[in-house]
């Protein structure tokens, strides 16, 4: 024993193992990714694999009467072409609702719905046999609009249970109460797509047991797996998953795309077969952000203090539920925004239309409230005088009020003391009239304007976004660790289904690894079913759940370690740790290195770690004790330049203030609000997918616009850390937030440029510019 | 689908007469894009990145001959001063990466209504080389283009070069897009004065089927400056010649309503554009000093 060793406290774990918690240690795939060697999943190859590729319907709402195959069958190279008939298993899947067929049957419900599959020995030879199957179809008047899917009878039901997917009221305190100010406004917000860089794809290699193993890119690895079983009529345990190169997900790729069909194509070929959509089917071949129609009305009393708030929103869930239940859930529980108001009546219809389907997408179901009740906030302060600041702060949301469902918030909710901190932040400076590089002015390289008929806005947005999964669903994640010897050091090794989306999740692990074992060597094993439930990589939610997953198994991993310890040096369980590769007793200081105890041991230790309960909201008023596990704020300030007289924008500014309960890893944390904000500033000044008579008019990267470094200011971020104590180290989910305020904050100050009420979002040229002259 | 790479002019012509249905390929930033999303199944594709001439640029009797395969990063570089315009224009193209590989061939070829090298050569009176083991011929560009994506080359013809005189006066282009950088123009002005010839040239992109002069406009501007007597002692505009000028401009365009915008606010960016172009090539004139971009 060395008398010198200084004693630890048993919380004293990270100052001798870099990259631990509170650290932003480096990404083990972040140099590959830069050099462009990081392999994705559309980069997956087997020898002697096949292609596959997959007819969809042209027509948003049609009948199939019949599908001849003989053609595309014929064609040389060609191994399998397959239809609905072909499905081993049911043919029906879905995340919430089991409602969407693998291949359509009887009915297409939206243009871009899979109709059949071909493999063949070359991509080019299954587009071409693809263009041989004969479908002939009895084309049907589509659905399209989503407020009369929801009112009107005499419409066509899309599904035969009708056009209602979920209605939720929430009534609160008096829903017929009145005020002495008030304001009210529509609002509505186009279709944004996720727009990750990397398109569908994955490799099925079929298995000498009759399974599949499948190597693929997707948000939850053991959600695809049970989906796809089912389909395929094999047990779960035949229908191996492995993760892929994942290119963004965004909740893009929480449903099926690629899986069932690369797999049925895979078994019935007895070969690998791969599917890579390109960039148009990939519009077609995932869900996208509901897009919405939002009727509000505020009453606030003379001092700016809400007295009600009452809402209609109507979201567009397209062909097939998906996530349309949680849409309409988050969008009613949240849609009052981070105020307290006591007097609520909020009703959400989620429907069925013709329409491509909208699922799961950053801000689930909380982004298109935040439009409107942002929007009205302002409108509160204009007719009241006030400034649009203190008009938020005034009725803030804080610790121990309660949100819509009556739900109390038992943790930090620093929600005034957010947009106190953004509008603290320094601005920008002011434009002076000399500066003549055009990529600082609205219109940016395209030399629009030397100046001439900008004006500048200022305007600011706050959110609220609850975190993890909700409404009684039991959430959450599996963590197996490993404790082993290697070549004389201590190495840990996680393993786990959370899939690493380009989030970060992957370094959270090694970081909990390290502070919690005191080991300096962490590997993560590649992520796959062979481990438990990690749940999706959405909701804000993997740092929380697999990181508390993770931190879980490692306290038991390190009992075991600590049992053995405390027998054989006598000293008490509780006052031993772990740290540098070494175990620490508070009285005694370094006991002995962790690989001496070990030997060739191994321990390992697989945990569950659930989040707390939470309680469905009543059918009736919405209300639930606790509908929610938690919720994120963020607040932003945009500054835009605004060229009035062509309605070009430059937003100049995106400064956020966010509390992130712990910053695990402070580098990621500010990633995120940077990629959040970015997202956000897309969906508020360009980002929609337009759809005419149920078919996307811009299925492409030229028309699909997203933002450009151009586009996209330096943004001053300002985290704090309000830890939450019902979570692993206080964590908050970070993911969300920042997409879901920075859209109100960029269109506010577009309004403060322009004086346009600007109720649609993305904002276009058409809505600013005057045409009267 | 074959592939035919010749390395000198001659056996490029010769390649095109034998393949009439060979699709050329320079840059391929175009050709590429549309392979890829299964819009063209070429079977055969002439690539032309192996024929050095043209690649070249030259000045022969104080007219410019640029090369069909000359990219985007080098008509700014090697001929934004000769060519203020076109360079304007070539920087709103794409990205760096477009720049580097996309040439001016290729963009009269596509003969897409949004071409961004369109309307500054247009504005500039400039005339296209055309040319097949038949012989060569001269087309100006007004004429070069029949309608959306479609051209008067004939099916064994290349495009060998583009014959454009330097600015003799202030020359701007201005392109509407609804993001900063990286985009496909709603549409794009581009004007060009040449004082010693007493006129305006002009350009409009995105503004028809094919891109077009505002002949009236430049007409009524051009005269309005010589009955002014204001080409040789230059003063600032009056409002409501600017005001006319822009009136003109859009009166000249035939927009549609499509996914980038509609033909209203096409018809009143033109306005807007011709008004602010015309500002900065009449400061330039006046002062001697380019308008910045
Ligand atoms: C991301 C991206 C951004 C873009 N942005 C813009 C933009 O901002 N503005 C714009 O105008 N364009 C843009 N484009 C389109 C394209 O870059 C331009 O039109 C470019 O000029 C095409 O040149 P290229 O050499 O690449 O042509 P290619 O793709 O090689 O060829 C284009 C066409 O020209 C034909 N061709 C080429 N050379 C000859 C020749 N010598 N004789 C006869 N036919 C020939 C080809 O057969 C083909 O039909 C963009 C493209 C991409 C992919």
């Amino acid at each position: 024993m060395n008398d010198h060793a200084p004693a630890r406290s048993p919380q004293d774990l990270d100052d001798a193992i870099a990259g631990g918690i509170g650290e932003s240690p480096i990404r083990p795939d972040g140099a590959l990714k830069v050099r462009g060697e990081y392999a994705y999943s559309s980069d997956l190859w087997a020898e002697d694999m096949l292609w596959g590729v997959t007819l969809r319907s042209p027509h948003p709402s049609a009948r199939i009467r019949s599908i001849d195959v003989s053609g595309a069958l014929k064609t040389p190279g060609v191994y399998a072409v397959l239809t609905h008939e072909d499905v081993p298993g049911d043919n029906l899947y879905g995340l919430k609702d089991v409602d969407q067929p693998v291949l359509a049957s009887d009915v297409v419900r939206y243009k871009g719905e899979a109709v059949a599959l071909v493999a063949a020995d070359h991509p080019e030879t299954a587009r071409r046999a693809r263009e041989r199957i004969d479908v002939d179809y009895e084309v049907l008047e589509p659905v399209t609009d989503a407020e009369r899917a929801a009112h009107d009878e005499t419409l066509p039901k899309v599904h035969p249970d009708g056009n209602l997917v979920r209605y939720q009221p929430i009534l609160k305190g008096d829903p017929e109460a009145t005020a002495e100010v008030v304001v009210s406004g529509t609002y509505t917000l186009g279709m944004q797509d996720q727009a990750f860089l990397g398109p569908e794809s994955g490799l099925a290699i079929p298995a000498e047991d009759g399974g599949v193993d499948l190597y693929l890119a997707t948000q939850d690895l053991h959600s695809d797996q049970a989906q796809t079983a089912r389909a395929l009529g094999l047990p779960q345990e035949k229908v191996r998953m492995t993760l892929s190169g994942v290119g963004g997900a965004f909740g893009g790729r929480e449903d099926l795309s690629i899986q069932v069909h690369v797999c049925m194509l895979a078994l019935r070929t007895g070969k690998p077969v791969k599917m890579v959509y390109d960039r148009e089917e990939s519009f077609y071949g995932h869900v996208h952000r509901h897009p919405a129609t939002m009727y509000y009305e505020h009453g606030a009393d003379a001092d700016g203090r809400l007295v009600y708030v009452r809402a209609k929103l109507y979201f567009d869930g397209g062909a097939y539920s998906s996530k349309t239940p949680v849409v309409v859930g988050n969008g009613t529980t949240l849609g009052v925004g981070p105020y307290v108001v006591p007097n609520v009546r909020i009703e959400g219809w989620g429907v069925y239309t013709n329409n491509p389907p909208c699922g799961a997408m950053r801000g689930l179901g909380a982004v298109q409230p935040a439009l409107a009740y942002e929007a009205q906030l302002d409108k509160l302060a204009e007719a009241l005088d006030m400034d649009p600041v203190d008009v938020r702060i005034r009725n803030a949301i804080s610790r121990g009020e309660s949100i819509a469902t009556g739900q109390v918030l038992d943790y930090p909710a620093p929600v005034a003391e957010l947009l106190e901190r953004v509008r603290a932040l320094p601005m920008p400076p002011e434009r002076d009239g000399t500066e003549l590089d055009i990529r600082e002015l609205p219109g940016g390289a395209s030399n629009t304007t030397h100046g001439e008929g900008v004006y500048r806005g200022v305007g600011y947005g706050v959110c609220i976004k609850n975190i993890c999964y909700a409404e009684g669903a039991d959430d959450y994640s599996t963590a197996r660790v490993r404790l082993q010897a290697l070549g004389g050091e201590p190495a840990a090794m996680v393993h786990t289904a959370a899939a690493e989306v380009g989030q970060g999740v992957v370094t959270v692990q090694q970081q909990i690894t390290r502070s919690e074992l005191g080991v300096e060597r962490v590997t993560v094993h590649p992520n796959d079913t062979d481990v438990g439930k990690a749940g999706s990589s959405s909701a804000s939610r993997q740092t929380y759940m697999t990181g508390g997953a993770v931190k879980t198994a490692c306290e038991a991993v390190r009992r075991r370690l600590l049992d053995r310890v405390a027998e054989r040096f006598g000293e008490a369980f509780g006052d031993l740790s772990l740290a540098g590769g070494k175990i620490v007793s508070a009285s005694t200081g370094v006991l002995t290195e962790i690989v001496d105890v070990l030997g060739d041991e191994v321990i390992e230790e697989t945990r569950e770690y659930h989040h707390r309960e939470t309680y469905p909201m009543d059918a009736e008023d919405g209300s639930s004790e606790r509908v929610q596990v938690q919720h994120a704020f963020s607040a932003h300030r945009a500054v835009v330049d605004v060229d009035v007289e062509l309605g070009l924008v430059k937003v100049v500014a995106l400064d956020c203030s966010q509390d992130v309960g712990k910053a695990v890893n402070p580098d990621a944390v500010v990633g995120q609000i940077q990629g959040g904000s970015a997202q956000g500033l897309g969906l508020a000044v360009m980002e929609e997918i337009r759809v005419g008579d149920g078919a996307i008019r811009n299925p492409s990267f030229t028309d699909y616009l997203i933002p450009t470094i151009l586009d996209t200011p330096p943004m001053k971020i300002d985290v704090i850390e309000r830890g939450d104590p019902n979570s692993p180290y206080g964590v908050r989910g970070v993911g969300e937030p920042p997409t879901i305020s920075s859209t109100p904050a960029v269109v506010a100050a577009v309004r403060a440029a322009t004086g346009k009420d600007l109720t649609h979002v993305p904002v276009s040229p058409e809505h600013v510019v005057d045409f009267g002259e | 689908m074959d592939f035919l790479r010749p390395t000198h002019w001659r056996d490029a012509l010769d390649a095109k007469a034998h393949h009439p249905d060979a699709t050329p390929i320079a840059g391929g930033t175009d050709v590429m894009v549309e392979i890829n999303f299964g819009r063209r199944r070429p079977s055969t594709l002439l690539d032309l990145t192996g024929v050095p001439e043209l690649t070249d640029w030259s000045l022969d009797d104080g007219r410019l001959r640029i090369g069909a395969g000359v990219p985007y990063a080098r008509l700014i570089d090697e001929l934004g001063d000769r060519l203020p315009g076109l360079a304007i224009a070539s920087r709103t193209v794409g990205s760096p990466q477009i720049r580097n590989r996309g040439t001016l061939g290729g963009n009269l070829a596509s003969a897409s209504p949004a071409g961004d090298g369109h309307p500054p050569l247009l504005a500039s009176d400039a005339e296209v080389e055309v040319q097949s083991l038949r012989g060569t011929r001269t087309v100006p560009v007004g004429e070069f283009f029949t309608g959306v994506k479609r051209h008067v080359l004939a099916d064994d013809e290349l495009i060998a070069a583009v014959h454009v005189a330097p600015a003799t006066g202030a020359q701007q282009f201005s392109k509407i897009g609804t993001r900063n950088a990286m985009v496909i123009a709603v549409c794009t002005f581009a004007v060009a004065l040449h004082p010693e010839q007493q006129r305006v040239g002009t350009g409009l992109g995105s503004a028809a089927p094919t891109p077009r002069p505002a002949t009236e406009a430049a007409e009524f501007l051009a005269a309005e400056l010589t009955d002014t007597d204001q080409w040789n002692r230059p003063r600032p505009l009056p409002e409501s010649v600017v005001r006319r000028f822009g009136e003109l401009v859009a009166a000249t365009t035939a927009p549609i309503d499509d996914v980038r915008g509609t033909a209203n606010y096409r018809t009143h960016a033109m306005a807007v554009m011709a008004r602010r172009t015309l500002g900065w090539v009449w400061n330039e004139h006046r002062t001697g000093r380019q308008q910045c971009a």
